[in-house]
């Protein structure tokens, strides 16, 4: 194993966290129209544990379907979920590959891959105070996109498993489909107030559910 | 909407998410100390400005961020190929001279990614899958 200095950034203690959208405050922008037949539903899934996984496909892969049971995706642009749906690895690039499960899990997930990479050459980040999850549902959710983003995001381009780094309102955010009505954003910190302001407002004619 | 194959993507991408970088297959002198000042200036300052064919430098900024290469048209803008690093074209300046020589005129609908053209038609002429 290599000498790479690990800790938990997790604090063991209860510390108040705040999310990247914590400061837009969503749920109090969106007064009236929030219900149950509205068009688009906004979910930030909040502290999330994302690993950027660099290296060999051949040596992370044996390393993955070890620890998480999941194969690396090959496959460009592939998004790969556990039987649960709660951990999911995407293709970012040929040597890359977006790690996210449940928070809490991944500093024992770091030091498993980190255990069974042995001497290979590689690289595992935790990312997880970088960016957030935003999920976007309902009949509506892809209409926001289509206007939001310059990728097509069409089903016949856009297939459920599906997953790309891209411009998302002028911002580098990822996109992917893990469900059928289930759309994600993965955005970075920075951007997170601005996009969540930019989804409201984008969502405001079909009629926006901010759920906690 | 103008479109780039990112040959580690694997699929047409959206202008805004790549950056020009120069030009390609540029070689650093092997052992700079011995090299002369003018070999040394050649490669650090000059760069070619060819009418015609040239191949280029990008990276998918926004997607997976490689850098890869483009051979394009200086006059038309049509990029003829896209390649990997590492990799070397397949249409230059010389390949297309011997092509119109032998009267086989390459047009710049003929299969070639052109501006607007359809995604069928560059993925024969990539014979990839799109
Ligand atoms: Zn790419």
């Amino acid at each position: 194993m290599s000498k790479v200095a690990v800790f938990d950034t997790r604090p063991e203690q209860a510390v108040r966290a705040e999310s990247p959208l914590a400061i837009t405050r969503l749920a109090d922008r969106v007064a009236s129209n929030a219900s149950a037949e509205a068009g688009v539903t906004l979910r930030e899934k909040a502290f999330l544990g994302h690993l950027i996984l660099r290296g060999g496909a051949i040596a992370l892969d044996e390393a993955v379907r070890e620890v998480l049971g999941i194969s690396l995706p090959a496959k460009p642009s592939a998004l790969a979920h556990d039987e649960s749906g709660e951990r999911s690895i995407q293709w970012l690039s040929p040597d890359e590959w977006l790690v996210i499960v449940p928070g809490g899990e991944e500093f024992e997930l770091e030091n498993r891959l980190r255990e069974q990479m042995g001497d290979a050459h590689f690289a595992i980040v935790n990312v997880g105070g970088g960016q957030t999850v935003i999920e976007l549902s309902g009949p509506y959710a892809r209409e926001v996109l289509m206007k939001s983003a310059i990728y097509d995001v069409h089903p016949s381009h856009f297939p459920v498993g599906k997953g790309v780094t891209t411009v998302f309102a002028k911002a580098t955010a990822i996109i992917r489909r893990p469900s059928e009505d289930r759309w994600e954003l993965v955005v970075r910190r920075s951007f997170a107030d601005y996009c969540g302001r930019w989804i409201i407002d984008a969502s405001e004619e079909y009629g926006l559910n901010v759920l906690d | 909407m103008f479109n780039i194959y990112c040959p580690y993507c694997e699929e047409h991408r959206e202008e805004e998410e790549f950056h020009p970088k120069g030009q390609a297959h540029i070689q650093r002198p092997t052992d700079p100390d011995a090299c002369s000042d003018k070999a040394w200036g050649d490669y650090l300052f000059f760069r070619d400005n060819p009418r015609g064919i040239h191949h280029e430098l990008w990276v998918h900024a926004v997607g997976c961020r490689k850098f890869f290469n483009i051979t394009r048209h200086t006059v038309s803008y049509a990029i003829l190929e896209t390649y990997k690093m590492g990799e070397q074209p397949t249409i230059t300046a010389e390949s297309l001279a011997s092509e119109e020589k032998q009267g086989d005129v390459q047009v710049a609908d003929g299969g070639l990614q052109t501006v607007g053209a359809s995604d069928n038609s560059v993925s024969e002429s990539k014979g990839a899958k799109v």
